[in-house]
């Protein structure tokens, strides 16, 4: 049993990636309803601006260590020329139709970035190991583990702590959950419901990037990134429930921790065990472990 | 009451298939052949699309369809495509029957996603399975028709008539089912399950016997593709292949049990354009179709056919 460190870094460390990629999703969920197949390609598009821009700052011999501001950075590019666009220049035409259609409208979209991502960046593969290397490593149980890994667990954390802030602690938060609760009635207090709806989306998006740009570092950009990402992210956040911050958080936790037993006792379990996990609280408790109890539609 | 035209259309589109196929090169009784293997799952679709469930999961039931004919050729040299496809439905039906009364309890999103899981579940398993040959998935032996091995140049001519057939027979079924009683709760639960309850039918009762159905229909599919194609692999589980299916059903509409065939056929042609074309933005184009669909023709290509009739 003295595997029982790494298996528990190995699961916070996942369940941080993981919290950092979903937790977008729940918020654009949350607000407006859309289950967003386009949160994987925002995933990817952040994957290949973080490491393209990171490597061309690196090839020109700029500070390594601000290369993270760069990920960062090259995360919030992208989803700026690409969210609001969306939101604005599509989605909002479809608020009106059923949840299932604007699925649909996303997963469309997501097939039509699937192939922008292509055009823009080619398909040969991006690496920038660097800023996975820089901050050196540390040991838990006889393993090493690159520092970089803390960087996630700690961005998560800020991640969490900064949404629950501005969703429960400031004014744009209240008049968000004024929106969310009746979005009619909101517009006729004179709110902004519009704006609302376009800073989710643009922030859900930016969410996902981030997510994709600080795992570039550690992976070899390729197409296609984004396609498991979306399934993993439906696992997690519908395990806490959809739209449910504190239940994204609940969900990342229990898949990171899931995911790293089985991948050290019963490796070939590993993405059993995941869907497992969201089928049987789908079957028991289908608006997920966080849901309050609900008026029965039918 | 005008005459129902469907039986005829089926026969001559069979009649069409049989003497066309003739002059057909093999690619394109490739894509045909494969046309019917999806248009048989998206006719399962369209039957859950009637009673307004989406499903992102029945790739589950390709999937199960696949390795069953799969497993048939391995364990028992068993090459024949009608026992294939029999022995696929049949395992399919099973597990959606018991998976049946969990899933008919679900509605709108919730629907879609625990179907989602279900097959994703599957892929998990199979992936990891190095008795299924994991993620390189295994090779089939060549199709045979009644215990006939047809000689090289008439392989795909033959599959291609036996899949038409087996298709268009499939969609005769399940014309004839949607004139029953219970085949026409589907549209009735989409616009008021309480309604439909009220009249004394049960939804659960309704939606369950539709989903078993459309679950046949993609195991017979599942294994069709896999004789086709020659080979499986756990992709056939994985959630872009239901995303697929999903995109035809949405682009055939639910106008006619002949539309899915249509849309298949549509879908297999842009796909092999689009790709021919330009290799890296093919998906864009099917992006593209797809939104296309949804906000010109939210009732499918059909509709274009019916509205002219209607005229």
């Amino acid at each position: 049993m003295d595997q029982i460190g790494p298996v528990f870094v190995d699961g916070v460390i996942y369940s941080a990636w993981l919290f950092i990629a979903a937790v977008g999703l729940t918020l654009v969920y949350g607000v407006m309803k859309i289950l967003n197949v386009t949160h994987g390609s925002f995933y990817a598009l952040g994957a290949y601006a973080g490491a393209s821009l990171t490597g061309a700052w690196l090839a020109r011999g700029l500070p390594p260590m601000l290369s993270y501001a760069v990920l960062a950075g090259g995360a919030l590019l992208v989803t700026l020329v690409f969210a609001p666009a969306i939101e604005r220049g599509l989605l909002r035409f479809m608020y009106a139709k059923d949840e299932v259609v604007i699925l649909l409208v996303t997963y469309a979209l997501f097939l039509v970035l699937e192939d922008t991502i292509k055009l823009i960046w080619g398909v040969n593969p991006y690496f920038v190991a660097e800023p996975y290397a820089l901050l050196g490593s540390f040991e838990v149980g006889g393993l090493r583990y690159p520092t970089y890994n803390l960087i996630l667990v700690g961005l998560a954390l800020f991640l969490a702590a900064g949404l629950a802030w501005i969703l429960r602690g400031t004014r744009v938060g209240k008049l968000l959950s004024a929106v969310i609760h009746d979005p009619e009635m909101s517009r006729a207090l004179g709110v902004n419901v519009d704006r609302f709806y376009l800073v989710t989306f643009t922030l859900g998006s930016l969410l996902a990037a981030l997510g994709g740009s600080f795992t570039a570092p550690t992976v070899s950009v390729v197409p296609g990134l984004g396609v498991d990402v979306i399934v993993l992210s439906f696992a997690v956040v519908v395990i806490g429930g959809l739209g449910s911050l504190p239940g994204a958080a609940l969900g990342a936790v229990i898949v990171g921790l899931v995911r790293s037993v089985s991948v050290h006792y019963m490796p070939q379990l590993e993405l059993f065990v995941i869907y497992f996990v969201m089928a049987m609280v789908l079957a028991f408790r289908p608006r997920g472990l966080f849901s309050l109890a609900e008026p029965r539609r039918i | 009451m005008t005459r129902d035209r469907t039986p005829a259309l089926l026969v001559a589109v069979l009649a069409a298939v049989a003497i066309g196929g003739l002059a057909l090169p093999q690619w394109a009784l490739f894509i045909l052949t494969i046309a019917c293997a999806q248009g048989l799952v998206v006719l399962g679709l369209m039957l859950l699309l009637k009673a307004g469930l989406v499903s992102f999961g029945q790739a589950l039931y390709y999937c199960i369809g696949a390795y069953t004919a799969g497993s048939l050729a391995r364990a028992f040299g068993l090459g024949d495509i009608f026992v294939q496809m029999l022995a696929g439905a049949a395992v399919a039906a099973l597990v959606a029957l018991v998976l049946g009364f969990l899933l008919a309890r679900y509605r709108g999103i919730f629907f879609g996603l625990l179907s989602l899981a279900l097959s994703m579940i599957l892929y998990g398993l199979i992936v990891k399975s190095e008795a299924l040959g994991s993620t390189d998935g295994f090779n089939l032996l060549p199709s045979m028709l009644f215990g006939i091995r047809p000689s090289g140049a008439w392989v795909r001519y033959a599959v291609a008539v036996a899949a038409a057939s087996a298709a268009l027979g499939s969609a005769f079924l399940v014309h004839r089912f949607l004139k029953t009683p219970l085949g026409r709760l589907g549209p009735a639960i989409k616009d008021n399950e309480i309604r439909v309850e009220y009249m004394g039918a049960s939804v659960r009762y309704a939606i369950h016997v539709n989903y078993v159905i459309a679950a046949t229909l993609a195991g017979a599919g599942g294994a069709l593709a896999a004789t086709t194609v020659g080979h499986i692999d756990p992709e056939m589980a994985y959630w872009t292949t239901s995303g697929e299916f999903v995109f035809i059903a949405i682009l055939s509409g639910t106008g006619s049990v002949v539309a899915p065939f249509l849309g298949a056929l549509i879908f297999g042609a842009i796909h092999t354009i689009a790709y021919d074309l330009s290799p890296n933005t093919w998906q864009m184009s099917m992006g593209a179709a797809l939104l296309a669909a949804i906000v010109f023709l939210p009732d499918g290509l059909w509709s274009l056919f019916a509205r002219r009739k209607a005229a």
